[in-house]
């Protein structure tokens, strides 16, 4: 259960205003981590390409505004059948635990897929099929496309955008798509600038981490997640639940002195 | 501590043989194993619950007193007992019932049950399991140690004046354990009150459950019922041995590759991940010991070994090799690192002295028919005058 930072405990779950939270991050001088999640399969892959160029002008307007950034990638190629597995028995080894922790600890998601057969990359999909619930509440995401042809164009708008809701992500309002023409047309650079900026100004503005710790207790979560705000100890649980008092033959959990009681 | 078997007794083509086992031969198997396991020594046997094929299983209590009938010294218990879809009205019966003819060796796990339809089948909502879990316990309890219940809640018409028959043997409950793999208010509440909790500890990587059995202990401790360590902790596992890690390897790799959570996840992969281990006895020795010391001491092991087609004599010489070759080194290797003060897991005879120290358990004698086939407003002889059933007004 390593990686991912985590401040505080669940006593601070659901009760607002908080001003340390379990996801806090760095002072708008960074330094932010930027985790690019890469569907793209080729060896060189335009998705990875259209990927890079966001985290370099994030980067960039992130440095213009004071902010110093890491850029960290997950290639989903090569963990093809690790995520298969995943699927099929319920549970992620090493290799895909050690990513789901990398995605955990990200500041910002840069997601790019490329487009088969109408939709996005299953291998994305599958991906995505594997990460917790709760893994990226309020985390802001810029979604990224690579097609064969225009028609396509509005898969990022139409699975990638309905996917991150679910995820209860920020996706920033540029969606970008790039087709092999696009890729000699400066149209291309000046949508990857704005989502760039989007990104930028959300992240410094550390809506996010206020949105995620302000209404931590709302979402579901489950215990021993990955999300860097996943209870895993008796110390981030709430007892003070409905559930809780349930458990504890309906009555609230008091302390009982003295010796076990009969069984 | 006590060293055991588990089988959730499903039915699946032998990928060797291509053989499917019948109804009537798997319930006969799992007698044959259980009878096997008494005889080599294991202390624990426990069964499933399921209410589909390709399981058997449906009324384990049929079984398990059977089994109590032919067996001598084990202890039978459950994996799982469905708290959610079952009444716990029936339960308390049913295993009141099974405890006497077994003598007091029984005792019973309880779990949620993950089947999806069997939930809308027994005409209840999975996504209320949790709280049904959680209520239908709290009943239990009660049923088990009061006399005459009134009793009122959200998923179970309420009682009034009910007394579940028979009384648990010496007035004693079978001990309860809770099994969960996610869920920290089932810990909760097997911390407070006191019983045990028992992490599947299956298809999962090795040591995953380590968080939750944490919180029950320290919740164990909270409630006063001892010190984390004390806690009342139960393990699964999964095993398939032979005298030589190789045979082990090629024996099992057929009905590993088969096993539908396994497709697509290579053997050796999945046991460096998992606490599976096929091998020789000292290999699955080796891995139970690192268990010790990763969960802390705990009182119960019990291991998978009959279920993905294993044909009936494979699943009696898996019995045979992990009672003759693994536990009795466990046994010993286990209590010499068990630190000291840890208790053992209560059974009949332990939970008896408790209660009543050298003193004669309660033998309760009902009352007789007073006409209407109740026998009034006090069930037993020796029913407290305070202990008043207020029956429902029906007549």
């Amino acid at each position: 259960m390593a990686g991912a930072p985590r401040a505080a405990h669940a006593a601070d779950h659901g009760q607002g205003g908080g001003e340390l939270g379990m996801n806090d991050r760095p002072a708008p001088g960074g330094p932010v981590t930027l985790v690019i999640v890469n569907a793209g399969v080729s060896d060189p892959s335009s998705t990875r390409l259209l990927a890079d160029r966001v985290a370099q002008k994030t980067i960039d307007a992130l440095r213009a505004a004071g902010t110093t950034a890491t850029v960290r990638s997950i290639d989903l190629g090569p963990l093809a059948t690790d995520i298969a597995q995943g699927i099929v028995s319920g549970m992620l080894n090493a290799k895909v635990q050690s990513v789901m922790e990398l995605l955990a600890g990200a500041d910002a998601v840069i997601a790019a897929t490329p487009v088969y057969k109408a939709a996005i990359s299953g291998l994305f999909k599958s991906f995505v099929d594997l990460v917790d619930n709760d893994l990226l509440i309020a985390r802001p995401v810029v979604l990224a496309a690579t097609g064969g042809s225009a028609r396509h164009a509005m898969v990022v708008d139409e699975h990638l955008r309905p996917l991150f809701a679910f995820l209860r992500a920020l996706p920033m309002p540029t969606s970008l798509y790039a087709t092999p023409e696009d890729w000699g047309s400066a149209d291309l650079g000046k949508r990857i600038t704005r989502a760039a900026q989007e990104l930028s100004v959300l992240l410094r503005s550390g809506a996010g981490p206020q949105i995620a710790d302000r209404n931590w207790g709302g979402y579901q979560h489950q215990f021993g997640g990955n999300a860097t705000g996943a209870e895993r100890s008796v110390d981030d649980v709430d007892f003070d639940t409905d559930l809780m008092r349930l458990a504890t033959g309906g009555g609230a959990p008091v302390r009982k002195e003295g010796p076990r009681p009969d069984h | 501590m006590q060293f055991g078997i588990f089988s959730v007794g499903d039915i699946s083509p032998d990928p060797v043989s291509g053989r499917t086992q019948s109804e009537a031969e798997r319930i006969s198997n799992i007698v044959k194993v259980a009878r096997r396991a008494d005889e080599v020594g294991l202390d624990v046997f426990a069964l499933g619950e399921h209410h589909n094929p390709p399981f058997v299983p449906s009324s384990p209590p049929a079984v398990l007193a059977h089994i109590a009938a032919l067996t001598e010294r084990i202890v039978l218990s459950t994996a799982v007992t469905l708290i959610t879809t079952n009444d716990p009205v029936k339960i308390a019966e049913d295993y009141a019932m099974v405890q006497h003819l077994a003598k007091g060796r029984l005792d019973l796990m309880l779990g949620r049950g993950n089947t999806v339809p069997v939930y809308p089948w027994f005409g209840k909502d999975i996504r209320q399991g949790v709280p049904l879990a959680l209520e239908n316990y709290n009943l239990l309890h009660r049923l088990w140690r009061e006399d005459v219940v009134d009793w009122e809640g959200q998923f179970r018409t309420p009682l009034q004046g009910f007394t579940s028959t028979p009384r648990p043997l010496d007035d004693v409950p079978p001990f309860v354990w809770h099994g969960s793999i996610r869920s920290p208010e089932t810990a909760e509440q097997a911390a407070y009150y006191g019983n045990g909790f028992f992490a599947n500890h299956i298809l999962a990587p090795n040591f995953h459950f380590k968080p939750i059995v944490e919180l029950y202990r320290r919740r164990y401790e909270h409630y006063g019922h001892g010190t984390a360590e004390q806690a009342i902790v139960g393990l699964g596992g999964m095993a398939f041995i032979a005298k030589r890690s190789q045979d082990a390897v090629s024996a099992y790799r057929p009905y590993f590759e088969n096993y539908p959570l396994f497709r697509g996840s290579k053997l050796e992969d999945y046991m460096a991940a998992t606490p599976m281990t096929v091998g020789s006895p000292q290999e699955v020795i080796d891995k139970a010991l690192t268990w010790q010391e990763g969960f802390g001491d705990y009182q119960r092991q019990l291991f998978a070994v009959d279920s993905g087609g294993l044909p009936i004599e494979m699943a009696l010489e898996q019995v045979e090799l992990l009672g003759t070759e693994v536990v009795p080194v466990l046994r010993k290797e286990m209590a010499a690192r068990r630190r000291p003060g840890i208790p053992d897991a209560p059974t009949h005879a332990t939970l008896v002295k408790a209660k009543y120290g050298d003193a004669e358990p309660r033998q309760p004698r009902p009352n007789p028919n007073r006409g209407d086939n109740l026998s009034g407003t006090s069930p037993y002889q020796d029913s407290t005058p305070d202990v008043q059933a207020g029956f429902p007004a029906a007549f």
